[in-house]
């Protein structure tokens, strides 16, 4: 009995029973410092919908050998010239959604390109590499959107007339045109269903292409490079086509983030999309070199469980807000934590 | 010799890896001055009498080992090779161990530097003393006199040729004032001759001023030439001791290898000799790290089994890696009379050539994947097998249910010991990998096969099972199969011809019957002394 | 520990060219960005000369590790915030002047020691991302420094003065005074020479820092740090505790960072209690890179030669910016375009660099077996 709790401990991890044991505490507690469960479950889950996509973009890279992406922002960027480019061209509702989508989609295909051709040339240092270059582009992506030439007075600064705003409200464009899709609302309980629908559509295209041949090249390129190659494998193209498939999910998934959210935020905001992402991912199981779907459900619930319950609880427990905190050590505890798990012996 | 004038005795040295006997009753005397050469072929006991000596870990893990060591008469047994060290027992590898970025001096003296006292010693300890360049250079420079080479004390290891990075490695232990044996490992693998030559002097010189040296080596002539005395090993035993000048090359071949074969050598009529050729390998050159291939030319005849025997280090390996394509190779290669493009994984193996690998769990298998995945990825990616089409054809995906039941089919025949064929691979042992492996290549319905080291590390059992299965797929599907191995009692129990690799070449290919000598001579590379025809 | 594949061009000039691509690449843009800025040469003198003095000893930090291979130290962010708590404690306990910097030098140290100690032995547990790790382990430390300054003094940890603490009693304040240690090492022993006042006192701290890294590389400790930098094997093979020494780097870091933050922040005369130390480590590392440092080599010149291109771009990049876009703002961007640009650049071309190398040993191991061979077969 005690041997068998200590495999299931082993095998999940400490930092991940503890998160789980805080997370149902928080739960627990939430009754007696009048928290509704209902609207927290429904806050959770709002949340757990608008950043799924993000955490499930990992995937791909993750399985090719890529390791985390850390260097998520390239897809981020690539779905905000989407968003901002749709609004421009002021196509609302659902067609603006898929106008942004459509947009962002060769711009992250050509980054994810070229960014896959750079991390080949740096195996073993992906991980390091991958975040300063998620950095620098978002810098560099500060600097153009106060130079590209988008006129739209919804999205430039009132004054001076050029540049964009920090943060761009797609209220009266797209917001929550996969939220509000076939949504149930019963009192405080919200339930998005479209954008639930819409990440279990991606996430079964995504399980579904790791059972082709294709998908299967794929995994082994990640799981033993040479075996791989052994087996007639382009270990390399098939990194790069990693590479190039969670870039583009992740311009999905911003866009996916954005709809609910309600803004399109620029310049240095993407910046730590990253870490949080990592983090759920890791959160749910997953290692550097191997995830599924069920880490990438499991976690984006736990983690934004955490990130819905803390502030409330806290909030009303200690009469101040915790939330942020609690942020930075979960994600960046659990990073660390995976980056220094022994890895497997291979020779 | 007196038994007083030894300096190491190692006594009735026994040893066993979880009952798998390595070393029986084995007793090395070495001299005061003497040289002693070491010769056996792999696996024959040799590293690990030296790795007992040295006191390494891996010994006491495994239960230690039976038996006495003595040096100048005081019982040893060292615990790690620091007090093998300390007590004056020095090693110089096969590879160096050295770092590229500092001298000489800094290489030769090591965490052994001379320093000189200041006050921040008192706060922060000892390892804040400062280094004493003067004194270093000038220890280093003794060190490399009593070698009597010329070595620069201040050139980077970096720059060196290769070797002055042996001689450096050995003015180490000269820099000990303690050291009285010296265990030189294959010290001329990777000299040139006028280098090795350099090294034999230098050996020649430390033993004139009383130092010990054991020699291990392949190189039979240079051995015969510097050692005093030769004690050959063989399956973990000291099959003689020679004095070195009254003994023969082909003596010393046929002690090492010599044996009888336990297995029915196969007879086979001499049909295949005649069939056609279905692989030309002409001058094939492979850059693969330490089974580096020097223009091998090898010719294949149609539904046999040819063997590819040597010693450890010598190419052989590389041969089947670089027509696969897993090393960068350079040369010409036929199959079936087309040209086979090197470099070039899939076209090799689309062509009907499958491959087993020397490393197993390297490169023979998704470790973390399952039994069934690992046997028919291959057949998946180049022949497009076990893939099930749906909704008419625009999804296609593995086909689970067809997968499965290849592999447990797998499974019966080859008698895979597992739960069940979602097992992963590395739950597996040896033995039941490897045989994934081969269910790997045979799924692949080969025409011609590698399979490299297919019996290494895996237990008795399991390796007449794998061996009786190449024998039956030859049999049953007239598969034409080259297999390397290091053991020549398992290439002359099941191969037609046996091809001996030494130095990156074919020295020579004799019938599984050739006298024993004549295997050794090859390995050892003393092409002229062999009798057989070649 | 040379650079070897970019010593290896024959004409010395391209060889020292590409070997300082990076520094010559910064005085071309500079060329270019100063005149547009406007700025005089006084003006710019004095900043860089007061920059020097804010940032040396915190890239100098940088310099140990790089020398033990565990690379760009990211880390360092853990002395910055040991320092800071230092600084916290001297200011509740109104110690003022050289006494309290020597104080709060004090106070952060054996914190710096045990944050380094932590990050050596985590870092020994990520052998080969030694970088990643100490980044993301800098993120974390700083979640927890977060936790204990906001919710932990004033509540668990006494803190006397409420000057410090958030109106609700507990946490300290988003942005402190250092009015009563501002500039006093800075105006310790300061000259001016024609309208740029050199503060003499600063310098002669970060010489004898310098000294120090100097002479530590000719000690047992130091050599035995070069020697696990280029391989761990050989170096435990020889005796050396492999990680026993790289952990030791990490402290050696640590605590120097943890002292370079306080001399940063007593110029600087305010503490953002927790924002200031964030971008210490990507400044710090920018800074060294653009001096011409790679992740397996770093030097001394290679901080002052950094320090001065990097902040002189820091400071003529919006003006130039406005100039040339009529727009401040794109300066501010590009100069953290810059910090980060670098630093992936720098670290790709090393990783790239590495493979490479390994591709050309082989090639040249073979060529050399193959010509033995032929000459071994021709005579």
């Amino acid at each position: 009995m005690f041997e068998s709790i200590g495999k299931l401990i082993e095998k999940a991890g400490w930092p991940r029973i503890i998160i789980a044991l805080f997370l149902l505490s928080l739960f627990a507690i939430a009754p007696f410092v009048n928290i509704s469960i209902g609207t927290s479950i429904s806050d959770t889950i709002v949340r757990f919908a608008m950043n799924s996509v993000l955490v499930l973009s990992l995937v791909p890279m993750v399985q090719s050998g890529c390791g985390l992406n850390f260097g998520m922002q390239l897809g981020v960027i690539a779905g905000l010239i989407g968003a901002v480019t749709s609004i421009e061209l002021g196509v609302t509702g659902f067609a603006g959604f898929l106008t942004a989508i459509g947009i962002a989609i060769p711009f992250a295909a050509i980054l994810g390109f070229f960014y896959g051709l750079l991390l080949n040339r740096v195996k073993g240092d992906e991980m390091v590499v991958a975040t300063y270059v998620g950095f620098s582009s978002v810098a560099f992506m500060s600097m153009m959107w106060l130079l590209l030439p988008y006129k739209s007075p919804n999205m430039i600064w009132g004054y001076g007339g050029s540049g964009l705003r920090t943060t761009i409200s797609v209220e009266g464009y797209w917001l929550g045109v996969l939220n509000n899709f076939l949504s149930v609302r019963i009192g405080n309980f919200f339930l998005p269903t479209g954008t639930i629908l819409f990440f279990a559509l991606i996430a079964l295209l995504v399980w579904s292409f790791f059972k082709t041949k294709l998908g299967t090249a794929m995994t082994a390129a990640g799981s033993n490079p040479v075996y791989a190659k052994a087996a007639g494998v382009n270990v390399d193209r098939m990194r790069i086509l990693s590479v190039v498939i969670s870039t583009i999910i992740a311009a999905v998934g911003i866009l996916v983030y954005e709809q609910s959210f309600g803004f399109i935020q620029l310049y240095m905001a993407p910046l730590l999309m990253a870490f949080p992402a990592v983090a759920a991912l890791l959160l749910g199981g997953a290692s550097v070199s191997k995830a599924s779907m069920g880490n990438v459900i499991i976690g984006a619930f736990l983690f934004q469980g955490i990130l819905t319950m803390t502030p409330s609880v806290m909030n009303n427990l200690i009469k101040s807000d915790m939330s942020e905190v609690i942020r930075i050590i979960v994600s960046n505890g659990m990073i660390v934590y995976a980056l220094t798990r022994k890895m497997k012996v291979r020779k | 010799m007196d038994e007083k004038q030894y300096l190491l005795r190692m006594e009735n040295i026994s040893k066993d890896f979880f009952g798998n006997q390595v070393l029986k009753d084995v007793t090395i005397r070495v001299g005061k001055g003497e040289i002693i050469g070491l010769v056996g072929e792999n696996g024959a006991g040799k590293s690990t009498l030296m790795n007992i000596l040295f006191g390494l870990s891996v010994i006491h893990e495994t239960g230690g080992f039976q038996g006495r060591i003595f040096l100048e008469d005081n019982e040893v047994n060292f615990a790690s090779p620091f007090e093998a060290i300390e007590a004056g027992i020095g090693m110089v590898h096969q590879e160096f161990i050295l770092i590229p970025g500092f001298t000489a001096t800094e290489n030769i003296l090591l965490n052994r530097e001379s320093t000189n006292y200041n006050i921040l010693v008192e706060v922060f300890g000892e390892r804040l003393r400062t280094l004493d360049r003067e004194e270093m250079h000038k220890r280093a420079v003794k060190a490399i006199e009593k070698l009597g080479v010329q070595l620069d004390p201040d050139m980077l290891v970096s720059e060196m040729p290769v070797g002055h990075r042996q001689f450096t490695e050995i003015a180490r232990e000269m820099d000990r004032q303690s050291t009285k044996l010296l265990v030189l490992d294959e010290p001329t693998a990777v000299l040139t001759e006028s280098e090795a030559n350099t090294m034999l002097k230098a050996a020649r010189k430390l033993a004139d001023s009383g130092l010990s040296i054991i020699f291990i080596t392949h190189r039979l002539s240079e051995v015969l030439e510097i050692a005093d005395r030769l004690v050959v090993l063989r399956d973990g035993q000291v099959v003689r001791e020679l004095e070195s000048s009254k003994t023969t090359p082909r003596e010393v071949a046929s002690l090492m290898v010599g044996r009888e074969i336990k297995d029915a050598i196969s007879v086979r009529s001499n049909d295949s000799e005649e069939s056609e050729i279905v692989l030309d390998i002409k001058d094939l050159w492979v850059d693969m790290p330490g089974e580096q291939v020097n223009g091998v030319n090898l010719q294949v005849h149609k539904g046999e089994i040819l063997g590819i025997g040597g010693l450890a280090g010598q190419g052989k390996l590389g041969i089947a890696n670089g027509v696969m394509g897993l090393f960068p190779a350079e040369g010409e290669v036929h199959y079936k009379g087309e040209i086979l493009p090197l470099n070039n994984p899939v076209s090799v193996l689309s062509k009907g050539i499958a491959f087993v690998s020397e490393d197993r769990r390297g490169v023979g298998l998704l470790l973390d994947e399952p039994i069934d995945l690992n046997i028919v990825f291959t057949a998946i990616q180049i022949q497009g097998r076990f893939i099930k089409n749906f909704l008419g054809g625009l999804v296609k995906w593995r086909d689970e249910k067809e997968i499965s039941r290849v592999a447990r089919e797998y499974v019966d025949s080859l008698q895979i010991k597992c739960v069940s064929e979602k097992q992963e691979a590395k739950e597996l042992s040896g033995g039941n990998q490897q045989k994934v492996c081969l269910a790997k290549a045979f799924v692949l319905e080969p025409d011609l096969l590698f399979v490299s080291e297919p019996t290494r590390g895996i237990d008795v059992g399991a390796k007449s099972v794998v061996l009786e299965t190449l024998r039956r797929q030859n049999r049953e599907h007239g598969t034409t199969i080259i297999m390397t191995s290091s053991e020549l009692e398992e290439l002359r129990s099941i191969c037609d011809r046996i091809a001996i690799v030494n130095e990156g070449k074919i020295f020579g290919i004799l019938p599984p019957t050739a006298d024993p000598a004549d295997f050794g001579l090859l390995m050892l590379g003393e092409q002229e002394e062999v009798k057989s025809g070649v | 520990m040379k650079d070897q594949s970019l010593t290896r061009a024959k004409n010395p000039l391209v060889r020292f060219a590409i070997s300082n691509a990076v520094p010559i690449l910064f005085i071309i843009l500079l060329i270019f960005a100063v005149p547009l800025s406007g700025f005089s040469t006084d003006y710019l003198l004095n900043e860089i000369i007061t920059r020097l003095g804010r940032n040396s000893f915190l890239v100098i930090s940088l310099l140990i590790p790089v020398m033990a291979g565990m690379g760009l130290n990211f880390g360092i962010v853990l002395g910055a915030m040991a320092g800071q708590i230092g600084l916290i404690f001297m200011l509740d306990w109104g110690v003022v002047g050289i006494p309290g910097i020597v104080l709060a030098m004090l106070v952060g140290t054996p914190i710096a020691i045990l944050l380094g100690l932590l990050a050596g032995t985590i870092l020994n547990r990520a052998k080969g991302r030694e970088m990643v790790t100490s980044m993301i382990l800098g993120f974390f430390i700083n979640g927890i420094y977060q936790f204990t300054i906001l919710y932990g003094m004033g509540s668990v940890i006494p803190i006397s003065s409420n000057k410090l603490l958030l109106p609700r009693g507990y946490g300290v304040r988003n942005a402190l005074d250092l009015l009563s240690v501002r500039k006093v090492l800075d105006n310790m022993w300061s000259v001016e020479i024609s309208g740029v006042s050199i503060p003499l006192g600063v310098f002669s701290i970060i010489a004898a820092l310098c000294i120090f890294v100097f002479w530590f590389t000719r000690t047992k400790l130091g050599q035995d740090m070069r020697a696990v930098g280029q391989d761990m094997q050989v170096a435990a093979t020889a005796g050396i505790n492999v990680d026993r020494t790289r952990t030791l780097s990490i402290i050696i870091s640590t605590v120097l960072a943890c002292f370079g933050q306080i001399i940063f922040l007593q110029n600087i005369g305010t503490i953002n209690t927790y924002n200031s130390h964030d971008q210490v480590g990507t400044f710090a590392i920018a800074a060294l890179l653009i001096g011409g440092a790679s992740v397996a080599k770093a030097t001394i010149p290679n901080v002052f030669i950094g320090i001065t291109l990097f902040h002189l771009t820091f400071i003529v990049a919006p003006r130039a910016g406005k100039e040339l876009l009529g727009q401040a703002q794109i300066g501010e961007y590009f100069r953290v375009f810059v910090s980060y640009g670098i630093i992936a650049i720098s670290l790709a071309l090393y990783a790239w660099r590495r493979q490479v190398e390994k591709e050309t040993e082989r090639r040249r191991a073979k060529a050399a077996i193959k010509a033995a061979i032929e000459d071994g077969t021709g005579g």
